[in-house]
Formats: structure tokens, sequence, C-alpha cells
């Protein structure tokens, strides 16, 4: 493989991690905010107790979240040098403020409600955790800033072959921007709602506190219904969106490699031949994509084939179509976890009444069995963005092969070393952080849960 | 004065802000497991930190944030060029901070063993390699005229830049140790005190080589001699005050001495912000480095709104949190 394909695998690969753990922790620290209120509103001590268990499984996530962060802070620096030179004067500044707003908001408001449980008021604890919350979100904010440039870039001149910035409201007023990041955000909402549910489902068959994993279920049975079809309204308006703003992507992600008549079928499922530029055995549904796309009844697509020459005549000479199978797959993977989790949010929500769902053990094991799906669904819909983009960083001005550190500063060799580094140091925290879930899931929610040493005694008498 | 040198600043007080602040939590994560075979007082040295070091850590991030907004040209250079020993770096940052969080969470004295050497490797790495590029962004690397890096690793680890490496890191680590000494109680904070003692002297002594070193190889300007001379001056009076009563003072005057060693590199490197051994001509500036004045005039805007307002909060937080950790406080991590 190349300099510029160990790059990228790099790039992929630390990031995907990354966003293994950063949107469960934008979605608990709304879902501690709100048990929290409830708790400091009514008293009830049962709520304290789930702040106490949600709270164990938050941290311990944010703690790899934030760690693998510092790692995004530094690695367009590392490996994509040209890309810092061209961008930074743009790019930095989003990076900048999301450290200055949302990470210094983050790490102080949550070492205040870690350690503060019995220094500070109630009133301050309370208003801690909905900073955190505040802070996860504005993080999101910050760095889809930054990414909508790559996909769409706006606000900006080009001088002397780089980048400047021209005009700051642009940056935060861009289109793609305002359906990425509500898209990302409610992503992220769904995801911690699933993560809950699927928890309290295993504990409430477990016949650990049910009572109590009864109240976490409820609220996300409803948000995981709510949020799910959240992002799909949104997801739709920005396929919309991409029609225009990013019309390759979308023929990629549905595999047309020729113009479509003016009422384009949507492909539920196909193989796609990237050979001989075909779909395969594919299943459609007539139409569909046409009012996807259009908002109504005709309007035609147009293919890799016309986009590719129309770029060659726009940039010059050059391969200008994304890997399509990838891009295809992906946006399909992501579609059906999404639906998946609607259906099954919708299965929970109807089962509420009368606490029915306490009963149901299929209901609750098909729960448990959701968890893997808002991963699937997030990695999917990155690869789908950023393989989609290809072969451009920053869409229609910096080529990705053009923006890669320079070989003789950055080889391969080296590249190779820093992902193996990586790579270790990951699977390694992933397993370790595998465990503690598990562990503290199994400790369940008991009030004793408030010191740590009693709470490790106890999960020695249970194991 | 314009805003490329106001943001030349900013960077230099980020940089401030992170080796004063993160310079005691890597000289307890480096110490703490040295100083006590006792679980209990592990964990006390770390629940002493736990508290605040997250936000000090981020005055890192903002740094790296900042240059990219700034000074382009710096990042793409300082982090392509320093690629081995920034991802050194990284990793120890990584392995510490989720030690931080996941050490006191399973008892097994092997689960526990493991978490305390990451958190003190993970400590000893950043502590030893900013001595090292600090050194050598003072000092210069071989930059081209495409302001591409063109040394390695070894470039990085010549004599001069290992020994600032070493006066960084036997500094934080006296640091750790005032910062234990103030903040602990019981048998803990005696070990502190000890080590404190034990560490004031090769601290100043390791300091002032580095600074005749300095003054012989880099002929830096009259106001970087002035801060460093000013940075050794408050960290000999820091071991010549600290006592039992004045242990507050020492901690103080330790610390700016970090802070004004910091002052003097940033002051060594001004106008440049890396130098090259290769041209001076090649050296990047920050005129030559930096985003356009429109850009800088934005992130000028956000950075005046907002840092007071940080400030504010993360001062508080030390207010919340003033009172000594012993065995019998809740011990979170």
């Amino acid at each position: 493989m190349s300099q510029l394909g160990w790059a990228r695998l790099q790039f992929g690969m630390t990031t995907v991690y990354h966003f293994f753990f950063a949107p469960v922790t934008i979605g608990l620290a709304v879902w501690l905010a709100i048990l929290e209120s409830i708790y400091v509103a009514t008293g009830n001590e049962d709520y304290k107790t789930l702040v106490k268990f949600w709270g164990r499984l938050f941290l311990l996530n944010f703690a790899v979240g934030v760690v693998t962060g510092i790692l995004q802070e530094f690695q367009f620096g590392l490996d994509w040098a040209n890309y810092s030179r061209f961008v930074g004067d743009i790019f930095g500044a989003p990076l900048a403020i999301e450290a200055l707003a949302a990470f210094f908001l983050e790490s102080t408001f949550i070492g205040i409600w870690q350690f503060g449980w019995d220094t500070v008021s109630k009133t301050v604890h309370l208003l801690a955790i909905w900073l955190v919350a505040l802070g996860t979100t504005l993080s999101a904010l910050w760095i889809l800033t930054a990414n909508a440039f790559m996909q769409e870039p706006v606000g900006y001149t080009l001088v002397h072959g780089k980048a400047e910035m021209s005009n700051f409201g642009a940056l935060l007023t861009n289109p793609q921007l305002w359906v990425e990041f509500p898209h990302t955000v409610l992503a992220a909402y769904l995801t911690a709602s699933v993560f809950v549910l699927a928890i309290s489902a295993y504990q409430i068959l477990n016949q650990r506190q049910p009572h109590l994993f009864a109240k976490s279920f409820k609220f996300a049975a409803v948000a995981a219904l709510v949020f799910g079809l959240g992002v799909a309204v949104i997801g739709d308006a920005q396929a919309s969106h991409l029609v225009t703003a990013q019309p390759m992507k979308i023929a990629a992600a549905e595999a047309l490699w020729k113009n479509t008549g003016a009422h384009a079928p949507w492909t539920v499922i196909g193989i796609v031949d990237s050979r001989d530029h075909q779909l395969k055995d594919a299943v459609q549904v007539p139409d569909l994509l046409t009012i996807l796309a259009y908002k109504r009844l005709s309007g035609s697509l147009s293919g890799i084939h016309a986009l590719a020459s129309a770029a060659v005549k726009q940039y010059g000479p050059g391969n200008y179509v994304p890997p399509v199978a990838p891009v295809f797959y992906a946006f399909r993977v992501m579609i059906f976890a999404g639906v998946l989790m609607i259906l099954g949010g919708l299965w929970a929500t109807l089962r509420l009444r009368g606490n029915r769902f306490l009963t149901r053990r299929r209901l609750l094991k098909a729960m448990v069995w959701m968890l893997p799906l808002p991963y699937l669904a997030n990695t999917a819909g990155w690869v789908m963005t950023e393989v989609g983009r290809q072969p451009w960083v920053v869409y229609g001005l910096l080529s990705t092969a053009v923006g890669v550190s320079p070989a003789k500063t950055v080889p391969s060799a080296e590249i190779i070393l820093s992902l193996s580094a990586f790579a270790a140091i990951y699977t390694a925290i992933a397993v370790a952080a595998v465990f503690l879930f598990k562990k503290y899931t199994d400790l369940g929610a008991t009030p004793e849960q408030a010191g740590p040493p009693s709470e490790t005694d106890h999960y020695l008498h249970v194991v | 004065m314009d805003l490329n040198i106001f943001w030349f600043g900013v960077i230099g007080i980020l940089f401030v802000g992170y080796f004063f602040l993160e310079g005691f939590d890597y000289g307890v994560g480096m110490l703490y497991q040295f100083l006590t075979p006792d679980d209990t007082d592990r964990r006390v040295a770390l629940n002493a930190i736990g508290p605040t070091w997250g936000a000090n850590e981020v005055w890192l991030i903002t740094a790296g944030g900042a240059i990219f907004a700034a000074f382009p040209e710096w990042y793409a250079t300082l982090f392509s060029g320093f690629y081995l020993a920034l991802v050194l770096m990284l990793l120890g940052l990584i392995a510490r901070g989720v030690a931080m969080e996941y050490r006191s969470r399973h008892d097994p004295p092997a689960w526990r063993r493991m978490w305390d050497w990451a958190l003190t490797i993970g400590s000893f790495i950043p502590a030893l390699l900013w001595g090292v590029a600090m050194a050598n962004l003072v000092r210069g690397v071989p930059i081209d005229a495409q302001m591409n890096d063109t040394g390695s690793l070894l470039t990085l680890l010549n004599p001069y830049a290992l020994w600032s490496g070493l006066v960084m890191l036997v500094i934080f680590l006296a640091h750790g140790a005032y910062f234990l000494d103030m903040k602990t109680e019981g048998a803990l904070r005696s070990q502190a005190a000890s080590a404190a003692r034990w560490l004031g002297w090769p601290a100043a002594i390791a300091e002032a080589i580095l600074l005749l070193w300095s003054s012989r190889l880099i002929h830096p300007s009259a106001w970087a001699v002035a801060a460093g001379l000013l940075s050794l001056g408050s960290i000999v009076t820091a071991v010549l005050v600290y006592g039992q009563k004045t242990i507050r003072m020492a901690f103080f005057l330790h610390g700016a001495g970090i802070a004004l060693l910091t002052a003097a590199s940033f002051l060594a490197l001004f106008p440049d912000v890396m130098v090259s051994s290769l041209n001076p001509a090649w050296s990047l500036t920050i005129y030559n480095a930096a985003s356009n004045p429109y850009s800088l005039r934005v992130m000028t805007w956000v950075a005046l709104t907002l840092v007071p307002i940080v400030l504010a909060y993360q001062l508080w937080t030390y207010w919340i949190f003033r009172q000594r950790v012993s065995p019998k406080s809740p011990l979170e991590y």
C-alpha cells in the first residue's frame, strides 16, 4: 500500500474508533442531566441511584472519548501537513474554538460533577451536568463546522494556492452544516437511547432492580422512537441537499452509472459490479429515488459517467469517481440499521402501557440485540460521507492525494509504526472498557454504589 | 502590536498554563507509586489531581488548536516534522488518561499495577518530550525551503534537547511533590515532602546548566535571558523558603519558575516559531506561518470573549476542591 493509503487507513481507523465513544457521550450527558433534574425536582432517591449507575458507564465511556479525541486534534498535522497548510486558515479556527468553548466546559464541569457530590450543592451539581451536556453538543457543532467545510467549502478565497477565510459567518451558516449537525447530534441521542434501552432490558431480563430499570426503559423506548424518526427525517433532508451539493456522492451511494429517467427507482438492495459499471439483482421501489431526491413526482438524477466527464471539464484530467461499492453498501447499512432502531423503539413504546414490557422476554431480548445497531449506523454514515467525497479531501478544491504529508517528512514506515501502535493501544483499551462496562452493568444500580470500596467488595461477592 | 504578535503571545500563555498545570499532574503521575506501596495512599494522590487534571490537559489541546488556527504552517511543519515524537507523546497521554479513570474501578493488584505503570509512563513521556521539543524549536531543525522538516527522530534526540527533556522531567517531578505536600494529608504527605526536599536542588542545578548551555548555543535575546534568570531565581527561592508552613509559597514560586522558563523559551524563539538549521531564511516566523489578518481578527474576538469566562470557572473549580485529600475523603479514583 502507498504512503497515502496508510495515512488514510490511520485516519479512518482512529476516527471511527473515536466515534464509537463520542456519540454515546453526547447522548448520555443529556440523559444524565434529565435524570438528575428529576431527582433534584422530586427528591426521589431512585433517580439518584439511576444517575449513579448511568453516570459510571458514562465516565468509563467519556474517558476513552477524551483521550482518542486528543489524537484527533493533532493528527491533521501528522499525516496531513499539506492539507493543514491549505485549509489551516479556515479549518483551524473551528478546532480552536471547539477547544476553548467546548472542551474546557466539558472537562471542568465533569470534574465538578464526578468529584463534587459531597462538595457542591445539589443545584450546582445539576448545573454541572447540564453544562457538560452543553459542552459535548457544542463540541459536535464546531467539529462539524470544520467537516462541513470539507464537504461544501464556503466563506473562503483562494490566495496563492491556499484557502483563506473571508467570511466567518458563511462557515457558520453553511447549508451543509445545518443538515449535518442535526443529523449527527440526533444520531448521538439515538445512540444513547438505544444504549440505555438495551442495557435496561438486559437488567430487567436478569431481574436486577427491575422497578428502577423500568423507569430507564420507558424513557429510552420513547426516545429511541422519537430520535430515530428525527435522524431519518433530517437524513432525508441531508440526502436531498447532496443531490445538488455533491451529486457524485449520491450517484455513488445509489450506484447510478447512467443518468436516470424522470422516474428514478430506489434500490433497496443489489450487488454492485464496479468493473462492468452496473447494479445486479437489484430490488427496487419504482419512483422512490426521485421522490426522495426532489420531494416531487418527476425528476432525473445524473449518473457517474456524466458527472465524471463534467468534472474532467471543470478540474482537468483525472479520476473523479469515489469507490462506489463501499459508499453504496454503507448507505444501506445505515438506513437499515436506522429503520430497525425505529421499529424497535416503536415495538417497545407500544408495550409500555401497564408495564407490559416487563414480562415480554422476546421484546426484552430483541432490545438487548439492538445494541450494535447505532454503532453500525454511525460508522456506516461516516464511511458514506468521507469515502463518498473522494477523491477530494476538500470538495472541489483539494484532492486527498495532495493533502497528505510529504513522504520525505513522513515516510510510510513511520505511519505503519504509528498505526500499529495506535491499533495495539486502542485494542487494549477496548478490551478493558468492555470488561468494565460488563462489570458495572452486572453490579446493577444499588444505592451502595456511592462509594467505590463497597461496590468493588460487593462485586467480589457476586463473582 | 499586530495580531501576529498577539497570537504568538496567546500561544505562549497557553503553554505557560499547560506546563504549570499539567506539570504537577505529570509530576504526581510519575511519583505517586514510588512514594507509597499503599493502595489507599496512591488513590489519595490521584484524587488530589482528579477533579482538575482533565481541564488542565485542555490547555494543551487549546494550544494545538490555536497554533492550527493562527499559524497553520507552524502546525503542519511541527507535527509532521516531529512525527514519531508526537505519536509517542499521544500514546502516553492516551494511556494515562484511561488509566486515571480505570485504575481504581477493579480490585485485583495486577490490574492496579498495570494501570499504575500506564499512568507513570504516560506522565513520564510527555514531560520528557516537551522538554526535548522546546529545545529543538529554539535551537532549530532541518527545515527546507518548502517548510518541511527533513530530520528524523534521531535529529531531535541531540544532547542539548535531551538535557532540556531531563530538566523538564525533574522540574515537573518537584512540582508534583510540592503539590502533593500541599494537597494531601498523612503518610503520603510526609513522603511527598521528603521527595520535594530531595528534588528541589537537582531541579535548580539542572536548569542552571540548561541556561548556561542555551546562552552558548542559541544566543538568546536579552528578554529571554532575563526570563530565564528570573525562572532560576524563582526555583531556587522555592527550595530556600520550603518548609512546613510555607509549602504553598514554595509551590507557587516553583510554578512561577516553570512559567518563566516557558516564557524564556518563547522569547528566545520570537519572532520565529520554528528555526531552520539549514538556512535562517527558511525559518518559520510569526508572519510567514500565519493565517490571514481576517482570520486572526475573528479568532481574536473569540478568544477575548471566551478566555475570561474559561479562566473564571477553572479558578472556581480549584476553589471548590481546595480541601486537602486524605484517606478518609471520598475517593472517586
